[in-house]
């Protein structure tokens, strides 16, 4: 709900406001992020510039590994998304195949998800003692192996 | 003295060794007491299968054991439902069976060769010590005191509540699906707990499992997410919940699909839709958090709160759209009977007439629960006071299957494990402040472990609760109150175990494939009809010849008698039970097409008129008449069962329709000769019954068992000169023709 509210919005404001060409957008907030309040107070008003801002914070404040796992993520939403269309255009005639196949997207980028929460710096504390990043990647294995044993039983 | 002799060993590191080992002790002694109060029934009669359903569930463990899994797997079975057959492989939970075939495998490969009726017999009592551990460990989790865990177990282990479905030889799926239930519950306040996805995978696992065993996981499958949405609409949101939550659902409902039973359901009934719900919603409220953590603003407090309500609605107003245009399946006739108890009875004869889909009678909950009855509601109290992640799910648990419990009968199984565990957090706080032997110092910092614990307990528990008790409370000092309250905290667990073994012993350990009475000189007298009837088919019947009877013996005839039958306990075949209905509640000229068409050689009733068993066919047969009449209106009619003061009676006084149905002929056949002229009496109904006996000239009986519980007809085959029965049976007792005519003329008169 909220990324399409937002982008419905951003598309208004393009109509009528001049664009400032996208570089130098991210590097200007990227360069003042540390003086987050006062650009926080003023682009209240246009989520656009919410949307550069968390960006620009995203591409800075992120670590490689991280990204590495968004990415992973980004591409099981893609494969996930063509399966579901690919269901809908041709017919969910083998409906075990599409269920596990789309329920393996599902499941791994959930697990992936945990993963990332779980080694996210900023839920140190959530997690804090009990659970090292060594932790959270044998979960992830663990959870992967489980989901794609069943997935794999359950395709015909 | 004794206790500076064993200081040593309770403090410091060996001390801890010493309490882990006592614990352990402890919880092994817990498995041996609920294993030893359910064999009443393996002691008083012998190793045998118990009821009706257990017997089906025999059955398939011994073709899965003799066949091997593949073949089970694929199991059509043609001797039930003649002449459908059933589909059973793919139509049943796998999951007792197979578990105990495993066992029994296991054994084999140990050395050990146990007969496979031995480890179905004595599967229950042992998953009950499991379940015991189960719920010692989900308490410890609730609870910081030591005791609680123990006591949970004990009270677990001995309560007539979950007693009444795991004596040894009821051999049913509860047998193991109350400790899978209590531990998944347990993996998941675990997963809750330290936000890792091996717990929620392992929840997801256990789930599975439960999901092959019995059909309620459907409660699992609703309180998880309710669980969750609670948490979030408190705002207790966490990472941890989410790592939790999705782990489970996306591995469990994979995990349930592998079940051919269960099949697509989870995505497209109904009871499974929160679920998928909640899993979005979290992803949603994950997506959400993760933005806000990016840019941190005080409206996101509140676009979040919109944020939930609108994809909330959203989503219940597309549920509710994509039911009524049928995407996805309905909510099932039993789950429609959870809230609306009159529904049932209305719209599903075949589900009201099951005795454990009844409404709960509220002594039962004294009954089966006793003393944990009033420390439960005390337990939830003291999940408020401290309400973390996981005493909200207590708070849930408690409150849902209060409510089910109330609804239906067989639900109070899943009320006790909570009920359990609430009671014993509560009974421990109490014991905790007033057993320990020292007096509390006013600091607690200073206090020694335990006596601090208790007092930092208390004076949490009565914070802001009174004015009084407003400065901390740091013990009890008297030794007075200590000594008076635990002694009557101990008289009343005594009492508790006389009850729960009086109960189980008396009303929870029969077979009701044996009964037991007492003669009159106090010895007991085992009245073994049953066996004897089913023994008799099996010994002078073909093997293919067809036995119709009441679904509730389905079961019973193909394990015990191993004959075909038109219909058992699986109820799923609604038509063809009120076929068997309406062949029962009809004239002989209606129902024996009716058998003759569905290859009938023998008919099987139950009648208890001889000795007073209550639990015969003329006392089901109103809902035999209900059954058929919701498929057949014209044919079969209620009310005609009935006198015209709307009574139902057997006597002199009964309706033609009644005194001509072939069950009334059936189950008073011959009953005239057992008495003087004019005395026969029916102990179950205490009537007395019309001087001359019924007649019947379609059917011959077979066989009728010592004390007349079960008769058996033989279905005569067609005349050999082409005569109607009536006339063929008139003709053997040398009447004149013309009677028939006359009857038949009379019947003419009467359709004009």
């Amino acid at each position: 709900m909220a990324p399409k509210r937002s982008q419905i919005s951003s598309t208004t404001t393009t109509g009528v406001p001049p664009i400032p060409s996208s570089p130098t957008t991210i590097h200007t907030p990227a360069s003042s992020s540390p003086s987050q309040p006062p650009s926080k107070s003023s682009s209240a008003t246009t989520t656009r510039d919410v949307l550069h801002d968390l960006w620009s914070r995203y591409t800075a404040t992120t670590p490689q590994r991280t990204k590495l796992l968004d990415t992973f993520m980004a591409f099981l939403v893609v494969v996930g998304a063509l399966q579901f269309v690919y269901c809908v255009v041709a017919g969910n005639y083998p409906f075990n195949a599409f269920l596990s196949g789309f329920s393996a997207t599902v499941g791994q980028f959930v697990l992936t998800a945990s993963l990332r929460i779980q080694t996210n710096p900023e839920n140190e504390g959530e997690f804090g003692g009990t659970i090292s990043h060594e932790r959270a990647f044998a979960d992830f294995v663990l959870g992967s192996v489980i989901l794609h044993f069943f997935c794999v039983n359950f395709i015909n | 003295m004794a206790v500076e002799a064993l200081r040593p060993f309770l403090q410091g590191t060996s001390g801890r060794n010493t309490r882990g080992l006592l614990r352990l002790i402890i919880l092994c002694t817990i498995a041996g007491a609920a294993v030893a109060s359910r064999l009443f029934s393996v002691i008083r009669f012998e190793s045998i299968i118990h009821e009706f359903d257990p017997w089906f569930n025999f059955r398939a463990t011994k073709y899965l054991v003799q066949h091997g899994f593949y073949s089970f797997w694929d199991w059509f079975d043609d001797r039930t439902w003649h002449p459908l057959g059933r589909v059973t492989g793919g139509t049943l939970y796998p999951g007792l069976m197979v578990t105990s075939g495993a066992i029994y495998h296991a054994l084999r490969i140990l050395s050990m060769p146990v007969d496979i009726r031995n480890i179905c017999v004595l599967l229950a009592p042992g998953f009950s010590g499991l379940t015991a551990f189960a719920s010692y460990l989900i308490t410890s989790e609730m609870s910081t005191s030591p005791s609680a865990g123990l006591l949970a177990a004990a009270f677990m282990g001995i309560t007539p509540g979950y007693i009444s479905r795991s004596v040894a030889g009821s051999y049913d799926n509860e047998a193991i699906a109350i400790f899978l239930l209590v531990f998944t519950f347990f993996l998941w306040i675990k997963s809750v707990k330290n936000g890792s996805a091996m717990w929620g995978a392992l929840t997801a696992l256990f789930y599975g499992y439960m999901v092959s065993a019995w059909g309620g996981y459907v409660f699992i499958t609703n309180l998880l997410p309710l669980h969750v949405f609670v948490l979030i609409c408190m705002g207790r949101y966490s990472p941890r919940l989410y790592v939790a939550y999705s782990s489970w659902f996306a591995l469990g409902t994979l995990a349930s699909m592998q079940v051919p039973f269960v099949g697509f359901l989870p995505i497209r009934s109904s009871e499974h839709m929160s679920a998928l719900g909640v899993f979005g919603l979290v992803q949603l409220v994950a997506f959400v958090e993760f933005i806000r953590q990016q840019v941190p603003s005080r409206q996101f407090q509140t676009l979040l709160r919109g944020l939930i309500f609108t994809v909330f609605t959203v989503s219940l107003g597309g549920l509710v759209l994509l039911t009524v245009t049928g995407v996805i399946a309905p909510w099932s006739g039993r789950f429609y009977s959870l809230w609306d108890t009159g529904y049932a009875k209305i719209h599903i004869p075949i589900i009201a007439s099951v005795s454990e889909h009844q409404p709960t009678a509220w002594p039962a909950f004294f009954f089966d629960l006793n003393l944990l009855i009033w420390l439960f509601p005390a337990g939830v109290y003291m999940c408020f006071q401290k309400l973390k992640d996981e005493h909200v799910f207590v708070v849930i648990y408690a409150v849902l299957s209060s409510y089910f419990a109330g609804v239906m009968v067989r639900l109070m199984l899943t009320l006790t494990p909570v009920v359990c565990i609430a009671s014993a957090m509560a009974l421990s706080t109490v014991l905790d402040a007033y057993i320990v032997a020292e007096n509390p110092s006013p600091p607690p910092q200073q206090n020694g472990d335990a006596n601090g614990d208790a007092s930092k307990d208390i004076a949490n528990f009565f914070k802001n609760s009174l004015r009084s008790t407003r400065k901390p409370v740091y013990g009890i000092y008297t030794y007075l109150s200590k000594v008076s309250i635990v002694s009557t905290l101990t008289v009343y667990l005594l009492l508790f175990v006389l009850h729960c073994t009086w109960v189980t012993s008396n009303a929870y350990s029969s077979p009701s494939v044996v009964l037991a009475s007492k003669l009159p000189d106090g010895s007991t007298h085992i009245i073994d009809d049953y066996r004897e009837a089913y023994y008799w088919l099996r010994q002078n019947t073909p093997e293919k010849a067809k036995i119709m009877s009441w679904w509730d013996y389905g079961y019973q005839i193909g394990g015990m008698a191993d004959r075909p039958t038109l219909v058992d306990n699986n109820t799923w075949n609604n038509t063809h039970i009120a076929t068997v209905g309406k062949a029962m509640s009809s004239r002989e000229e209606v129902s024996y097409p009716i058998l003759r068409q569905h290859d009938v050689d023998y008919v099987l009733i139950v009648f208890g008129g001889l000795l007073g068993y209550s639990g015969d066919d003329i006392n089901k047969f109103l809902w035999m008449v209900r059954i058929s009449e919701g498929i057949w209106p014209d044919e079969v009619n209620e009310r005609s069962f009935f006198t015209a003061r709307g009574e139902y009676r057997v006597d002199d006084e009964a309706t033609p329709t009644m005194k001509n149905s072939l069950m009334y002929k059936m189950s008073y056949y011959n009953y005239n000769n057992l008495f003087p002229a004019g005395q026969a009496q029916d102990r179950v109904r205490g009537s007395k019954l019309p001087a001359v006996g019924p007649e019947l000239s379609t059917l011959e009986e077979a066989f009728t068992s010592e004390n007349w519980i079960i008769r058996i007809y033989k279905v005569k085959d067609l005349d050999n000169v082409g005569r109607d029965h009536a006339s063929a049976v008139a003709f053997e007792k040398g009447n004149k023709k013309k009677k028939t005519a006359k009857r038949r003329g009379a019947r003419v008169l009467r359709t004009e």
